[in-house]
Protein backbone atom coordinates (compact mmCIF):
# COMPACT_ATOMS: atom_id res chain seq x y z
CA UNK A 1 0.00 0.00 0.00
CA UNK A 2 2.33 2.62 1.35
CA UNK A 3 4.83 1.91 -1.51
CA UNK A 4 2.29 2.02 -4.07
CA UNK A 5 0.38 5.39 -3.39
CA UNK A 6 2.94 7.72 -4.79
CA UNK A 7 1.36 6.46 -8.29
CA UNK A 8 -1.69 8.06 -7.53
CA UNK A 9 -0.69 12.12 -7.43
CA UNK A 10 2.13 11.02 -9.94
CA UNK A 11 -0.90 9.97 -12.49
CA UNK A 12 -3.03 13.02 -11.44
CA UNK A 13 -0.23 15.63 -11.80
CA UNK A 14 0.27 14.16 -15.58
CA UNK A 15 -3.00 14.50 -16.38
CA UNK A 16 -3.06 18.03 -14.93
CA UNK A 17 0.08 18.67 -17.73
CA UNK A 18 -1.52 17.25 -20.95
CA UNK A 19 -3.88 20.25 -21.95
CA UNK A 20 -1.40 22.62 -20.66
CA UNK A 21 1.18 20.78 -22.62
CA UNK A 22 -1.00 21.01 -25.30
CA UNK A 23 -1.47 24.60 -25.15
CA UNK A 24 2.36 25.19 -24.81
CA UNK A 25 2.59 22.98 -28.34
CA UNK A 26 0.63 24.76 -30.67
CA UNK A 27 2.12 27.61 -29.44
CA UNK A 28 5.36 26.89 -30.99
CA UNK A 29 3.14 25.47 -34.25
CA UNK A 30 2.94 27.43 -37.51
CA UNK A 31 -1.23 27.57 -38.48
CA UNK A 32 0.00 25.37 -41.50
CA UNK A 33 1.26 22.89 -39.17
CA UNK A 34 -1.86 23.02 -36.32
CA UNK A 35 -4.54 22.90 -39.16
CA UNK A 36 -2.63 20.51 -41.80
CA UNK A 37 -0.94 17.99 -39.85
CA UNK A 38 -1.52 16.08 -35.88
CA UNK A 39 1.66 16.09 -34.80
CA UNK A 40 2.67 15.57 -30.82
CA UNK A 41 5.17 18.01 -30.95
CA UNK A 42 6.16 21.01 -33.33
CA UNK A 43 8.12 19.86 -36.46
CA UNK A 44 8.53 23.37 -37.77
CA UNK A 45 9.47 25.05 -34.49
CA UNK A 46 8.55 28.99 -34.68
CA UNK A 47 8.67 32.01 -32.36
CA UNK A 48 6.39 33.70 -34.77
CA UNK A 49 3.46 34.04 -32.30
CA UNK A 50 5.48 35.08 -29.10
CA UNK A 51 6.99 37.73 -31.58
CA UNK A 52 3.57 38.58 -32.63
CA UNK A 53 2.70 39.45 -29.05
CA UNK A 54 5.76 40.76 -27.75
CA UNK A 55 6.05 43.47 -30.50
CA UNK A 56 2.19 44.42 -31.29
CA UNK A 57 0.70 46.85 -28.69
CA UNK A 58 -2.56 45.81 -28.53
CA UNK A 59 -1.42 42.12 -27.62
CA UNK A 60 1.01 43.40 -24.79
CA UNK A 61 -0.36 46.12 -23.42
CA UNK A 62 -3.52 43.27 -22.45
CA UNK A 63 -0.84 42.09 -19.99
CA UNK A 64 0.06 45.42 -18.66
CA UNK A 65 -3.63 46.43 -17.76
CA UNK A 66 -4.56 42.96 -16.25
CA UNK A 67 -1.05 43.30 -13.91
CA UNK A 68 -1.85 46.64 -12.99
CA UNK A 69 -5.48 46.05 -12.38
CA UNK A 70 -4.28 42.39 -10.62
CA UNK A 71 -1.88 44.52 -8.40
CA UNK A 72 -4.25 47.63 -7.78
CA UNK A 73 -6.87 45.02 -6.20
CA UNK A 74 -4.72 43.26 -4.00
CA UNK A 75 -3.10 45.91 -1.98
CA UNK A 76 -6.32 47.46 -1.95
CA UNK A 77 -8.39 44.80 -0.72
CA UNK A 78 -5.67 43.49 1.80
CA UNK A 79 -5.08 47.03 3.10
CA UNK A 80 -8.92 47.85 4.32
CA UNK A 81 -9.60 43.82 5.02
CA UNK A 82 -6.35 43.60 7.50
CA UNK A 83 -7.86 46.53 10.18
CA UNK A 84 -11.96 44.46 9.50
CA UNK A 85 -9.97 41.92 10.19
CA UNK A 86 -8.40 42.75 13.58
CA UNK A 87 -11.72 44.54 14.71
CA UNK A 88 -13.77 40.81 14.14
CA UNK A 89 -10.76 38.57 15.89
CA UNK A 90 -10.40 40.54 18.76
CA UNK A 91 -14.05 42.53 19.68
CA UNK A 92 -17.22 42.03 19.96
CA UNK A 93 -19.64 44.80 18.50
CA UNK A 94 -23.10 45.27 17.90
CA UNK A 95 -24.08 43.70 14.48
CA UNK A 96 -20.46 42.13 13.78
CA UNK A 97 -22.26 38.42 13.81
CA UNK A 98 -24.74 39.67 10.95
CA UNK A 99 -21.90 41.49 8.93
CA UNK A 100 -19.64 38.76 8.78
CA UNK A 101 -21.99 36.78 7.05
CA UNK A 102 -23.54 40.09 4.99
CA UNK A 103 -19.73 40.26 3.50
CA UNK A 104 -19.36 36.58 2.49
CA UNK A 105 -22.84 36.84 0.85
CA UNK A 106 -21.20 39.30 -1.30
CA UNK A 107 -18.61 35.90 -2.16
CA UNK A 108 -21.49 33.47 -3.40
CA UNK A 109 -22.92 36.50 -6.02
CA UNK A 110 -22.95 35.34 -9.56
CA UNK A 111 -20.94 38.01 -11.84
CA UNK A 112 -23.18 37.51 -14.49
CA UNK A 113 -25.90 38.63 -12.21
CA UNK A 114 -23.67 41.67 -11.74
CA UNK A 115 -22.42 42.45 -15.20
CA UNK A 116 -25.32 44.91 -16.17
CA UNK A 117 -25.70 46.88 -13.45
CA UNK A 118 -21.67 47.46 -12.74
CA UNK A 119 -21.84 48.52 -16.29
CA UNK A 120 -23.91 50.67 -15.51
CA UNK A 121 -22.68 52.32 -12.45
CA UNK A 122 -19.31 52.33 -13.45
CA UNK A 123 -20.28 54.83 -16.17
CA UNK A 124 -22.49 56.82 -14.39
CA UNK A 125 -19.41 57.75 -12.28
CA UNK A 126 -17.42 58.10 -14.96
CA UNK A 127 -14.85 55.52 -14.21
CA UNK A 128 -15.69 53.22 -16.99
CA UNK A 129 -12.39 51.43 -19.20
CA UNK A 130 -9.89 52.25 -16.03
CA UNK A 131 -8.19 50.14 -13.95
CA UNK A 132 -9.80 51.52 -11.18
CA UNK A 133 -13.13 50.61 -12.20
CA UNK A 134 -12.09 46.54 -12.65
CA UNK A 135 -9.97 46.99 -9.75
CA UNK A 136 -12.96 48.07 -7.52
CA UNK A 137 -15.05 45.84 -9.13
CA UNK A 138 -13.26 42.82 -8.04
CA UNK A 139 -13.08 43.86 -4.45
CA UNK A 140 -16.80 43.04 -4.23
CA UNK A 141 -15.63 39.09 -3.92
CA UNK A 142 -11.87 39.40 -2.52
CA UNK A 143 -12.19 42.03 0.32
CA UNK A 144 -14.72 39.34 1.89
CA UNK A 145 -12.27 36.86 0.87
CA UNK A 146 -9.36 38.32 2.24
CA UNK A 147 -11.20 39.28 5.47
CA UNK A 148 -12.25 35.75 6.34
CA UNK A 149 -8.44 34.58 5.89
CA UNK A 150 -6.81 37.30 7.95
CA UNK A 151 -9.33 36.58 10.57
CA UNK A 152 -8.82 32.86 10.86
CA UNK A 153 -4.63 34.06 11.39
CA UNK A 154 -5.52 36.73 13.73
CA UNK A 155 -7.62 34.57 15.48
CA UNK A 156 -4.40 32.17 16.41
CA UNK A 157 -2.21 35.19 17.47
CA UNK A 158 -2.75 34.95 21.04
CA UNK A 159 -4.46 38.31 22.71
CA UNK A 160 -1.50 38.55 25.68
CA UNK A 161 0.99 40.34 22.47
CA UNK A 162 -1.74 42.99 22.08
CA UNK A 163 -1.72 43.61 26.12
CA UNK A 164 2.51 43.03 26.74
CA UNK A 165 2.78 45.76 23.67
CA UNK A 166 0.13 48.35 25.59
CA UNK A 167 1.90 47.96 28.64
CA UNK A 168 5.17 48.16 27.21
CA UNK A 169 4.06 51.87 26.03
CA UNK A 170 3.24 50.99 22.42
CA UNK A 171 0.49 53.44 20.89
CA UNK A 172 -2.34 51.04 18.91
CA UNK A 173 -0.94 51.82 15.58
CA UNK A 174 2.43 51.53 16.33
CA UNK A 175 1.43 48.04 18.01
CA UNK A 176 -0.34 47.32 15.11
CA UNK A 177 2.01 47.94 12.32
CA UNK A 178 5.51 47.18 14.17
CA UNK A 179 4.26 44.00 15.90
CA UNK A 180 1.18 42.80 14.79
CA UNK A 181 1.81 42.64 10.92
CA UNK A 182 4.63 41.40 11.44
CA UNK A 183 3.80 38.41 13.32
CA UNK A 184 0.96 37.36 10.90
CA UNK A 185 3.20 38.06 7.33
CA UNK A 186 2.23 34.58 6.69
CA UNK A 187 -1.80 35.05 6.68
CA UNK A 188 -1.14 38.21 5.06
CA UNK A 189 0.75 36.26 2.12
CA UNK A 190 -2.06 33.68 1.91
CA UNK A 191 -4.46 36.53 1.53
CA UNK A 192 -3.06 38.17 -1.31
CA UNK A 193 -2.63 34.93 -3.03
CA UNK A 194 -6.06 34.58 -3.10
CA UNK A 195 -6.99 38.19 -4.38
CA UNK A 196 -4.24 37.88 -6.79
CA UNK A 197 -6.06 34.85 -8.01
CA UNK A 198 -9.36 35.01 -7.74
CA UNK A 199 -9.12 39.08 -9.74
CA UNK A 200 -6.32 37.12 -12.44
CA UNK A 201 -8.73 34.54 -13.62
CA UNK A 202 -11.80 36.43 -13.60
CA UNK A 203 -13.17 37.75 -16.65
CA UNK A 204 -17.00 38.73 -17.02
CA UNK A 205 -16.78 41.56 -15.40
CA UNK A 206 -13.27 43.18 -16.33
CA UNK A 207 -14.43 42.53 -19.68
CA UNK A 208 -18.04 44.31 -19.22
CA UNK A 209 -16.17 47.16 -17.66
CA UNK A 210 -13.47 47.78 -20.29
CA UNK A 211 -13.59 49.00 -23.82
CA UNK A 212 -9.84 49.94 -24.88
CA UNK A 213 -7.86 51.55 -22.47
CA UNK A 214 -7.97 49.14 -19.62
CA UNK A 215 -8.60 45.58 -22.21
CA UNK A 216 -7.79 42.82 -19.77
CA UNK A 217 -5.12 40.19 -21.60
CA UNK A 218 -8.39 37.30 -21.42
CA UNK A 219 -10.56 39.89 -23.35
CA UNK A 220 -7.81 40.86 -26.06
CA UNK A 221 -7.74 37.18 -26.67
CA UNK A 222 -11.31 36.49 -26.84
CA UNK A 223 -11.81 39.16 -28.89
CA UNK A 224 -9.01 37.59 -31.52
CA UNK A 225 -10.71 34.91 -31.59
CA UNK A 226 -14.10 35.96 -32.59
CA UNK A 227 -13.22 38.41 -34.88
CA UNK A 228 -10.29 37.09 -37.28
CA UNK A 229 -11.29 33.85 -37.28
CA UNK A 230 -9.41 31.02 -35.72
CA UNK A 231 -5.61 31.80 -35.10
CA UNK A 232 -5.34 28.97 -32.97
CA UNK A 233 -1.14 29.88 -32.52
CA UNK A 234 -1.00 32.90 -31.66
CA UNK A 235 -4.07 32.14 -29.30
CA UNK A 236 -2.02 28.96 -27.56
CA UNK A 237 1.11 31.50 -27.48
CA UNK A 238 -1.45 34.36 -25.33
CA UNK A 239 -2.55 31.67 -23.44
CA UNK A 240 0.95 30.20 -22.37
CA UNK A 241 1.69 33.40 -21.12
CA UNK A 242 -0.84 33.97 -18.92
CA UNK A 243 -0.32 31.04 -17.20
CA UNK A 244 3.47 32.30 -16.21
CA UNK A 245 2.25 35.02 -13.74
CA UNK A 246 0.39 32.56 -11.02
CA UNK A 247 3.10 30.45 -11.82
CA UNK A 248 5.52 32.71 -10.07
CA UNK A 249 2.96 33.44 -7.49
CA UNK A 250 2.51 29.87 -6.43
CA UNK A 251 6.22 29.46 -6.49
CA UNK A 252 6.42 32.01 -4.32
CA UNK A 253 4.07 31.07 -1.32
CA UNK A 254 4.29 27.24 -1.69
CA UNK A 255 5.24 27.46 1.55
CA UNK A 256 1.97 28.24 2.90
CA UNK A 257 -0.82 27.02 0.72
CA UNK A 258 -1.30 24.23 2.72
CA UNK A 259 -1.03 26.03 6.12
CA UNK A 260 -3.04 29.15 5.18
CA UNK A 261 -6.01 26.83 4.69
CA UNK A 262 -5.84 24.97 7.78
CA UNK A 263 -5.63 28.62 10.05
CA UNK A 264 -8.52 30.37 7.78
CA UNK A 265 -11.53 29.45 10.14
CA UNK A 266 -14.94 28.62 8.85
CA UNK B 1 -10.78 33.65 22.10
CA UNK B 2 -13.13 35.89 25.08
CA UNK B 3 -13.68 38.73 23.04
CA UNK B 4 -14.16 42.61 24.56
CA UNK B 5 -17.07 44.37 23.60
CA UNK B 6 -16.11 47.61 21.94
CA UNK B 7 -18.39 49.35 19.73
CA UNK B 8 -15.49 51.54 18.69
CA UNK B 9 -14.73 48.85 16.57
CA UNK B 10 -16.77 49.63 14.09
CA UNK B 11 -14.35 52.45 13.11
CA UNK B 12 -12.17 49.57 11.51
CA UNK B 13 -15.02 48.05 9.81
CA UNK B 14 -16.06 51.37 8.04
CA UNK B 15 -13.78 51.24 4.57
CA UNK B 16 -14.81 47.80 3.99
CA UNK B 17 -18.33 48.27 4.43
CA UNK B 18 -18.23 51.17 2.26
CA UNK B 19 -16.36 49.22 -0.55
CA UNK B 20 -18.29 46.64 -0.56
CA UNK B 21 -21.66 48.48 -0.76
CA UNK B 22 -20.57 50.76 -3.17
CA UNK B 23 -20.37 47.64 -5.09
CA UNK B 24 -23.07 45.32 -3.41
CA UNK B 25 -25.79 47.57 -2.23
CA UNK B 26 -25.97 49.73 -5.54
CA UNK B 27 -26.15 47.06 -8.30
CA UNK B 28 -28.31 44.89 -6.21
CA UNK B 29 -30.97 47.89 -5.85
CA UNK B 30 -30.54 48.22 -9.93
CA UNK B 31 -31.60 44.67 -10.35
CA UNK B 32 -34.19 44.98 -8.21
CA UNK B 33 -35.48 48.07 -9.85
CA UNK B 34 -35.41 45.67 -13.48
CA UNK B 35 -37.28 43.09 -11.80
CA UNK B 36 -40.64 45.18 -10.70
CA UNK B 37 -40.76 47.00 -13.88
CA UNK B 38 -41.86 47.31 -17.81
CA UNK B 39 -40.09 49.43 -19.88
CA UNK B 40 -40.90 49.87 -23.54
CA UNK B 41 -36.91 51.03 -23.83
CA UNK B 42 -37.75 54.86 -23.86
CA UNK B 43 -36.41 54.72 -20.41
CA UNK B 44 -39.91 55.34 -19.07
CA UNK B 45 -41.05 52.76 -16.73
CA UNK B 46 -43.90 51.30 -15.34
CA UNK B 47 -44.53 49.09 -12.31
CA UNK B 48 -44.97 45.48 -13.26
CA UNK B 49 -45.09 43.63 -9.35
CA UNK B 50 -44.46 40.57 -9.16
CA UNK B 51 -45.25 39.87 -13.17
CA UNK B 52 -41.60 39.08 -14.07
CA UNK B 53 -40.49 36.46 -11.23
CA UNK B 54 -44.04 34.71 -12.31
CA UNK B 55 -43.01 34.44 -15.99
CA UNK B 56 -39.66 33.61 -14.99
CA UNK B 57 -40.32 30.75 -12.72
CA UNK B 58 -43.30 29.52 -15.04
CA UNK B 59 -41.27 29.53 -17.74
CA UNK B 60 -39.70 25.82 -19.14
CA UNK B 61 -36.77 27.52 -20.68
CA UNK B 62 -35.67 28.38 -17.07
CA UNK B 63 -36.26 25.29 -15.34
CA UNK B 64 -33.95 23.59 -18.15
CA UNK B 65 -31.08 25.38 -17.09
CA UNK B 66 -31.83 25.21 -13.78
CA UNK B 67 -32.11 21.23 -14.25
CA UNK B 68 -29.01 21.21 -16.18
CA UNK B 69 -26.91 23.31 -13.65
CA UNK B 70 -28.35 21.36 -10.89
CA UNK B 71 -26.96 18.55 -12.80
CA UNK B 72 -23.93 19.91 -13.56
CA UNK B 73 -23.35 20.85 -9.75
CA UNK B 74 -23.98 17.23 -8.34
CA UNK B 75 -21.92 15.80 -11.04
CA UNK B 76 -18.92 17.69 -10.54
CA UNK B 77 -19.09 17.76 -6.56
CA UNK B 78 -19.75 14.01 -6.06
CA UNK B 79 -16.89 13.20 -8.65
CA UNK B 80 -14.17 16.44 -7.39
CA UNK B 81 -14.84 16.08 -3.77
CA UNK B 82 -14.05 12.02 -2.93
CA UNK B 83 -11.09 12.00 -5.59
CA UNK B 84 -9.41 15.30 -4.03
CA UNK B 85 -9.43 13.62 -0.76
CA UNK B 86 -8.38 10.21 -2.23
CA UNK B 87 -5.64 12.64 -3.70
CA UNK B 88 -4.57 14.56 -1.01
CA UNK B 89 -4.63 11.28 1.75
CA UNK B 90 -1.60 9.69 -0.87
CA UNK B 91 0.40 12.79 -1.26
CA UNK B 92 3.72 12.68 0.63
CA UNK B 93 3.34 14.38 3.80
CA UNK B 94 7.60 15.50 4.28
CA UNK B 95 10.22 16.19 1.91
CA UNK B 96 11.22 17.41 -1.36
CA UNK B 97 8.11 16.60 -3.26
CA UNK B 98 5.66 18.30 -1.43
CA UNK B 99 6.44 21.60 -2.81
CA UNK B 100 6.79 20.34 -6.18
CA UNK B 101 3.15 18.43 -5.76
CA UNK B 102 1.88 21.44 -4.56
CA UNK B 103 3.14 23.87 -6.95
CA UNK B 104 2.09 21.76 -9.86
CA UNK B 105 -1.21 20.64 -8.41
CA UNK B 106 -2.01 24.44 -8.08
CA UNK B 107 -1.01 25.43 -11.32
CA UNK B 108 -4.44 24.81 -12.81
CA UNK B 109 -6.19 27.23 -10.14
CA UNK B 110 -4.38 30.60 -11.59
CA UNK B 111 -5.06 30.04 -15.25
CA UNK B 112 -7.78 32.86 -16.56
CA UNK B 113 -10.45 30.89 -16.91
CA UNK B 114 -11.41 31.99 -20.64
CA UNK B 115 -7.45 30.96 -21.22
CA UNK B 116 -8.82 27.15 -19.62
CA UNK B 117 -11.70 27.10 -21.85
CA UNK B 118 -9.47 27.97 -25.02
CA UNK B 119 -7.14 25.69 -23.38
CA UNK B 120 -9.69 22.76 -23.46
CA UNK B 121 -11.68 23.64 -26.87
CA UNK B 122 -7.83 22.95 -28.34
CA UNK B 123 -7.55 19.89 -26.35
CA UNK B 124 -10.67 18.60 -27.41
CA UNK B 125 -11.30 19.19 -30.92
CA UNK B 126 -11.72 16.33 -32.72
CA UNK B 127 -8.92 16.98 -35.10
CA UNK B 128 -6.26 18.56 -33.84
CA UNK B 129 -6.79 18.13 -30.29
CA UNK B 130 -4.87 15.49 -28.03
CA UNK B 131 -8.03 14.28 -26.50
CA UNK B 132 -10.42 14.64 -29.46
CA UNK B 133 -7.55 12.56 -31.11
CA UNK B 134 -7.27 9.68 -28.84
CA UNK B 135 -10.85 9.44 -28.33
CA UNK B 136 -11.28 9.02 -32.01
CA UNK B 137 -8.44 6.66 -31.98
CA UNK B 138 -9.50 3.78 -29.75
CA UNK B 139 -12.99 3.50 -31.43
CA UNK B 140 -15.26 6.42 -29.86
CA UNK B 141 -17.41 8.62 -32.00
CA UNK B 142 -16.68 11.73 -30.54
CA UNK B 143 -17.12 15.26 -31.72
CA UNK B 144 -18.25 17.59 -28.29
CA UNK B 145 -18.88 20.69 -30.70
CA UNK B 146 -21.89 18.22 -31.95
CA UNK B 147 -22.95 15.58 -29.57
CA UNK B 148 -24.60 17.00 -26.67
CA UNK B 149 -23.34 13.82 -24.70
CA UNK B 150 -19.77 14.67 -25.39
CA UNK B 151 -20.12 17.93 -24.71
CA UNK B 152 -21.13 17.29 -21.22
CA UNK B 153 -18.32 15.10 -20.89
CA UNK B 154 -16.27 17.45 -22.04
CA UNK B 155 -17.37 20.31 -19.72
CA UNK B 156 -17.00 18.45 -16.65
CA UNK B 157 -13.42 16.75 -17.15
CA UNK B 158 -12.47 20.26 -17.71
CA UNK B 159 -14.15 21.49 -14.04
CA UNK B 160 -12.79 18.21 -12.69
CA UNK B 161 -9.03 19.28 -14.31
CA UNK B 162 -9.73 22.94 -13.15
CA UNK B 163 -11.36 22.55 -9.73
CA UNK B 164 -10.22 19.61 -8.09
CA UNK B 165 -6.68 20.36 -6.58
CA UNK B 166 -8.59 23.06 -4.60
CA UNK B 167 -10.17 20.31 -3.02
CA UNK B 168 -6.67 18.34 -2.81
CA UNK B 169 -4.80 21.61 -1.18
CA UNK B 170 -8.04 21.66 1.67
CA UNK B 171 -8.05 18.47 2.39
CA UNK B 172 -4.01 18.21 2.39
CA UNK B 173 -4.50 21.33 4.54
CA UNK B 174 -6.51 19.22 7.20
CA UNK B 175 -4.36 16.47 6.82
CA UNK B 176 -0.69 17.85 7.59
CA UNK B 177 -2.67 19.64 10.76
CA UNK B 178 -3.11 16.00 12.68
CA UNK B 179 0.19 15.43 14.99
CA UNK B 180 2.33 12.63 14.78
CA UNK B 181 0.87 11.26 18.07
CA UNK B 182 -2.43 10.70 17.11
CA UNK B 183 -0.93 8.22 14.45
CA UNK B 184 0.86 6.66 16.87
CA UNK B 185 -1.47 5.73 19.20
CA UNK B 186 -3.69 4.60 16.21
CA UNK B 187 -0.72 2.54 15.58
CA UNK B 188 -1.00 1.38 19.39
CA UNK B 189 -4.35 0.24 19.13
CA UNK B 190 -3.90 -1.64 16.03
CA UNK B 191 -5.95 0.25 13.76
CA UNK B 192 -6.24 -0.33 10.52
CA UNK B 193 -6.28 1.97 7.25
CA UNK B 194 -9.88 2.82 7.49
CA UNK B 195 -9.93 2.97 11.05
CA UNK B 196 -7.49 5.75 10.93
CA UNK B 197 -9.38 7.43 8.18
CA UNK B 198 -12.78 7.17 9.68
CA UNK B 199 -12.15 8.25 13.19
CA UNK B 200 -8.64 10.25 12.96
CA UNK B 201 -8.54 11.90 9.73
CA UNK B 202 -11.61 12.14 8.10
CA UNK B 203 -13.08 14.24 11.40
CA UNK B 204 -9.41 16.48 11.20
CA UNK B 205 -10.76 17.29 7.29
CA UNK B 206 -14.32 18.63 8.51
CA UNK B 207 -13.92 21.92 8.54
CA UNK B 208 -11.89 22.69 5.86
CA UNK B 209 -13.91 19.72 3.55
CA UNK B 210 -16.95 22.06 4.44
CA UNK B 211 -14.92 25.16 3.21
CA UNK B 212 -13.97 23.34 0.02
CA UNK B 213 -17.95 21.61 -0.68
CA UNK B 214 -19.22 25.35 -0.21
CA UNK B 215 -16.73 26.98 -2.30
CA UNK B 216 -16.84 24.56 -4.97
CA UNK B 217 -20.61 24.35 -4.81
CA UNK B 218 -20.58 28.29 -4.91
CA UNK B 219 -18.78 28.49 -7.86
CA UNK B 220 -19.75 25.47 -10.03
CA UNK B 221 -23.09 27.21 -9.64
CA UNK B 222 -21.72 30.60 -11.28
CA UNK B 223 -19.59 29.32 -13.88
CA UNK B 224 -19.98 31.01 -17.32
CA UNK B 225 -16.52 31.98 -18.68
CA UNK B 226 -14.58 28.42 -19.32
CA UNK B 227 -18.18 27.09 -20.21
CA UNK B 228 -19.15 29.40 -22.66
CA UNK B 229 -15.41 29.26 -24.48
CA UNK B 230 -15.88 25.43 -24.60
CA UNK B 231 -18.74 24.84 -25.87
CA UNK B 232 -21.24 28.49 -26.12
CA UNK B 233 -24.05 26.65 -24.14
CA UNK B 234 -24.48 24.07 -27.48
CA UNK B 235 -24.79 21.99 -29.55
CA UNK B 236 -28.05 23.65 -29.45
CA UNK B 237 -29.12 24.49 -25.68
CA UNK B 238 -27.23 21.15 -24.15
CA UNK B 239 -24.58 23.11 -21.97
CA UNK B 240 -26.70 26.45 -21.17
CA UNK B 241 -26.25 26.45 -17.82
CA UNK B 242 -27.56 29.35 -15.48
CA UNK B 243 -25.57 32.22 -16.14
CA UNK B 244 -24.70 31.62 -19.42
CA UNK B 245 -28.71 31.75 -20.12
CA UNK B 246 -28.39 35.02 -17.86
CA UNK B 247 -26.53 36.68 -19.87
CA UNK B 248 -28.09 35.74 -23.37
CA UNK B 249 -31.35 37.65 -21.85
CA UNK B 250 -29.86 40.45 -20.41
CA UNK B 251 -27.08 41.35 -22.90
CA UNK B 252 -27.83 39.62 -25.85
CA UNK B 253 -31.61 40.29 -25.94
CA UNK B 254 -31.53 43.06 -23.34
CA UNK B 255 -35.13 41.86 -21.75
CA UNK B 256 -33.81 43.51 -18.19
CA UNK B 257 -37.01 42.68 -16.40
CA UNK B 258 -37.32 39.13 -16.96
CA UNK B 259 -33.10 38.95 -16.48
CA UNK B 260 -33.13 40.77 -13.50
CA UNK B 261 -36.34 38.68 -11.37
CA UNK B 262 -33.86 35.38 -12.67
CA UNK B 263 -30.79 37.40 -11.30
CA UNK B 264 -32.79 37.22 -7.52
CA UNK B 265 -34.10 34.18 -7.90
CA UNK B 266 -30.86 33.15 -9.15
CA UNK B 267 -28.61 34.71 -6.18
CA UNK B 268 -30.93 33.38 -3.84
CA UNK B 269 -31.33 29.55 -4.49
CA UNK B 270 -27.10 30.04 -3.92
CA UNK B 271 -27.65 32.05 -0.80
CA UNK B 272 -30.31 29.39 0.83
CA UNK B 273 -28.61 25.95 -0.24
CA UNK B 274 -24.95 27.88 0.83
CA UNK B 275 -26.83 29.07 4.38
CA UNK B 276 -28.20 25.48 5.25
CA UNK B 277 -25.67 23.48 4.44
CA UNK B 278 -23.44 25.73 6.75
CA UNK B 279 -25.30 25.46 9.42
CA UNK B 280 -25.84 21.85 9.37
CA UNK B 281 -22.23 21.19 9.16
CA UNK B 282 -21.77 23.77 12.07
CA UNK B 283 -24.51 22.15 14.18
CA UNK B 284 -22.85 18.60 13.56
CA UNK B 285 -19.84 19.83 14.78
CA UNK B 286 -20.92 21.28 18.00
CA UNK B 287 -22.62 18.07 18.81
Amino acid sequence: MKRVSWIVPTLYIILLMLPIYWLLNMSFKTTNEILGAFTLWPRDFTFENYVTIFTDPTWYMGYVNSLLYVSFNTVLSVAVALPAAYAFSRYRFIGDKHLFFWLLTNRMAPPAVFALPFFQLYSAVGLFDTHIAVALAHTLFNIPLAVWILEGFMSGVPKELDETAYVDGHSFWGFFLKIFIPTIAAGIGVAMFFCFMFSWVELLLAKTLTAVDAKPISATMTRTASTSGYELGLLAAAGTLTIIPGAFVIYFVRNYIAKGFALGRV
Amino acid sequence: MNKTVNQKAWLFVVPVVLLVAFNAIIPLMTVVNYSVQETFGDNTFFWAGVLWFEQVLNSERFHDSLMRQIIFTATILAIEVPLGVAIALTMPRKGVWVPVCLVLMALPLLIPWNVVGAMWNIFALPEIGLLGRMLNGIGFDYNFTRQPEDAWFTLILMDVWHWTSLVVLLSYAGLVSIPDAYYQAAKIDGAGGWAIFRHIQLPKMKRVLTIAILLRFMDSFMIYTEAVVLTGGGPGNSTTLLSIDLVKIALGQFDLGPAAAMSLIYFLIILLVSWVFYTLMMRNEQQ
